[in-house]
């Protein structure tokens, strides 16, 4: 079937005007059925989503929001209150442990200085993320100090309370954690990406053999080293806080995979653009951070926000250690015998706060990707 | 002289230039017995050479036989090893600072451009002189600005590099180089991968630079562009300078078997 009823009509040559596309290329009409409908296989896949997505998803939506219980003392309570036991989550709990989940065993009266280190975080990440920010300059300095500071706040000292870092815990432990890795991680790897590609030897060897050593070797027994071999290493009487152990760790975990993917981003920057930035007579050190590097990280995009993503989640192995990160206190309260028994709102909870932030840097990356293309 | 060119544009698109184009008495590149290898390849073989400043020499010959590999050795993108190359009074050695210093006095335009892609075309015009000659940025924008309006495309400064035509591209790139003020122009095939339309744009561009005494070594086929402006042809084959005159010559009287062989596969298929 043809769009073209009206007569065929012609033009001399070189007066041809634009003309508007087909109804049937365009608009939402098109989309769906273009999309959804254009073949029978097509269809087939469409009615069996649709039907799946009919018969999963009024029960969740009803266990997670409609049945949901929102305050009670006990899980008993809880379950007393719905018209079917376990017809719905006990959001109560969660409410309940909230504090827990969000500072661990943080004592309560320096609770403020967590709230305060979360509000200097995120006006460190604005900075860091926007470029339109005004005063830019002033907030990438302060994105520097930042860790500085919140590590005086949180560990203390100097006027504050101390507090053991035993004591941190839930989101304020991923956080942490989290945080420095991917913070120290990309400076390391991208680093080591550049040694692994330098034209002295020693520094090649040194570099592929630690990014080879990291990658081939758990994070969990790298974990367990820290936790207990690293003693061994250290000159006796050395007291080297856990919680710094687990950071270096992680870092150096990251940091190996990152410099991979810095080190392919490297390799698609073309010889020419080497070249170019040799014969203008820019050095080693101006040339990479000018000419290449903002290139060859545009490339890494997706591979860098992908670590950072699974460090991320990786985060939840400390609890293998004994540290209670969000799912290591989730964990812990059930073993709680008011609450026992609710897990699927626990883990629910957990997941739903790793996804949150796991979607958001995903998303991030798709913007920076389109901002930074420059159609080339 | 050759009636036709099937290799390029003919002679008389050419712009010719406007004035008398003379040749300085000092000296600005000496190359003296210089040997390069590629592994096991001998690329370039006991080449000696003397440009004075103000020469605009052509060089030409077969692919492979070392004409960009003996521009490139001028500005070190690669190293000889063995011989001496003196480029405006400083020697190429593998001291880096000399090597630096010679490469902010020599520009280098390449086959394929090489501009940098994330930045404008401004950003990529005033990046060396801000970064290697340490100028304020709204100075080095302005001289940007002079060359851009030079290579006429003043209107192009705010856009990328990957929304212009190879032959903007191009002229851009000559601007880039031109942006760091050097005594020496080098050219590498400058319009091999350019459109036909698009080759005299750049063509004109180079030859307005002759015109402003730039000394220039172009390895190009484009031997309307050599008859128009060079005062030295160069023929290589096999890593090895074969024959040298001065354009006129070269073309009608050529001396050496393989000179007269090039010429007749370039100027008749």
């Amino acid at each position: 079937m043809s769009e073209g009823n009206t007569a065929a009509q012609s033009y001399a040559p070189g007066t041809h005007p634009d003309l508007p596309a087909p109804i049937r290329t365009t608009g939402p009409v098109a989309w769906v059925r273009m999309n959804l409908f254009s073949s029978p296989l097509n269809v087939a896949l469409t009615l069996v989503a649709i039907g799946l997505l009919w018969w999963v998803m009024p029960p969740l939506f009803e266990w997670i929001v409609l049945d949901s219980v929102w305050t009670a003392e006990s899980r008993k309570e809880c379950w007393d209150k719905m018209e079917v036991p376990e017809g719905g989550a006990c959001w109560a709990f969660i409410k309940d442990r909230l504090r827990l989940f969000v500072y661990g065993f943080y004592p309560q009266a320096s609770r403020w200085r967590v709230n305060l280190s979360f509000v200097l975080l995120a006006m460190a990440v604005v900075p860091v993320l926007y470029d339109k920010m005004p005063g830019r300059k002033f907030g990438l300095w302060y994105a520097v100090a930042f860790p500085f500071i919140a590590g005086w706040l949180l560990v203390g000292g100097l006027g504050l309370t101390p507090v053991d870092t035993d004591q941190f815990g839930g989101i304020l432990l991923t956080l942490i954690i989290g945080v420095t890795g991917i913070s120290f991680s990309l400076p390391i790897g991208i680093l080591l990406a550049l040694g692994r590609r330098s034209k002295m030897p020693v520094m090649r060897i040194l570099c592929v053999m630690f990014i080879e050593f990291i990658r081939g070797v758990p994070l969990i027994a790298l974990l367990f080293i820290a936790s207990s071999m690293l003693n061994f290493f250290l000159p006796p009487g050395t007291v080297f806080d856990l919680l710094i152990r687990v950071l270096i760790m992680v870092t150096l975990f990251a940091a190996a995979y990152i410099a991979e993917v810095v080190r392919g981003g490297l390799q698609g920057i073309p010889i020419g653009q080497f070249e170019a930035a040799d014969s203008l007579g820019l050095t080693y050190v101006k040339a990479q951070m000018l000419i290449i590097l903002p290139q060859a990280l545009k490339i890494s995009i997706p591979g860098i926000v992908n670590t950072f993503i699974g460090l991320y989640k990786d985060t939840t192995l400390v609890l293998i250690i004994g540290m209670l990160d969000p799912l290591g206190i989730g964990r812990a309260s059930l073993a709680d015998a008011v609450w026992a028994g609710l897990s699927r709102e626990v883990y629910l909870f957990v997941a739903l706060f790793f996804f949150v932030c796991c979607f958001s840097m995903s998303r991030y990356s798709l913007y920076l990707e389109r901002k930074l293309h420059t159609g080339h | 002289m050759p009636a036709s060119m099937s290799d390029g544009i003919s002679e008389d698109e050419i712009r010719q230039p406007t004035k008398e184009l003379t040749v300085g008495e000092d000296v600005a590149i000496e190359m003296v017995a210089v040997h390069k290898w590629f592994g096991e390849f001998h690329v370039l073989k006991d080449i000696n050479l003397t440009v004075n400043t103000g020469e605009r020499i052509v060089i030409c010959g077969p692919s492979g036989s070392g004409k960009s590999t003996l521009i490139r050795c001028i500005n070190r993108l690669e190293e000889h090893q063995k011989g001496k190359i003196v480029v405006d009074g400083i020697e190429l050695t593998n001291d880096l600072k000399n090597v630096e210093l010679v490469r902010s006095e020599v520009g280098i335009v390449f086959q394929s451009f090489n501009l940098f892609p994330h930045l404008t075309v401004l950003e990529n015009c005033s990046l060396a002189p801000i970064w290697v000659r340490r100028m304020r940025k709204t100075e080095a924008e302005e001289i940007a600005m002079k060359y851009l309006e030079r290579v006429k495309i003043p209107e192009q400064a705010a856009k990328y590099p990957g929304q212009l035509s190879g032959g903007q591209q191009q002229r851009v790139a000559i601007a880039r180089s031109l942006c760091m003020n050097p005594r020496i122009m080098l050219f590498d095939e400058p319009t091999s991968a350019l459109d036909p339309e698009m080759i005299k744009e750049v063509l004109d561009v180079m030859v307005e630079l002759a015109e402003s005494g730039m000394t220039m070594l172009v390895v190009t086929h484009e031997m309307g562009f050599a008859t128009a402006v060079a005062n030295r042809v160069i023929f290589m084959d096999f890593g090895e300078i074969i024959e040298q005159n001065e354009p006129h010559a070269f073309f009608n009287n050529p001396q050496h078997d393989r000179t007269k062989l090039f010429l007749s596969q370039i100027l008749h298929h």
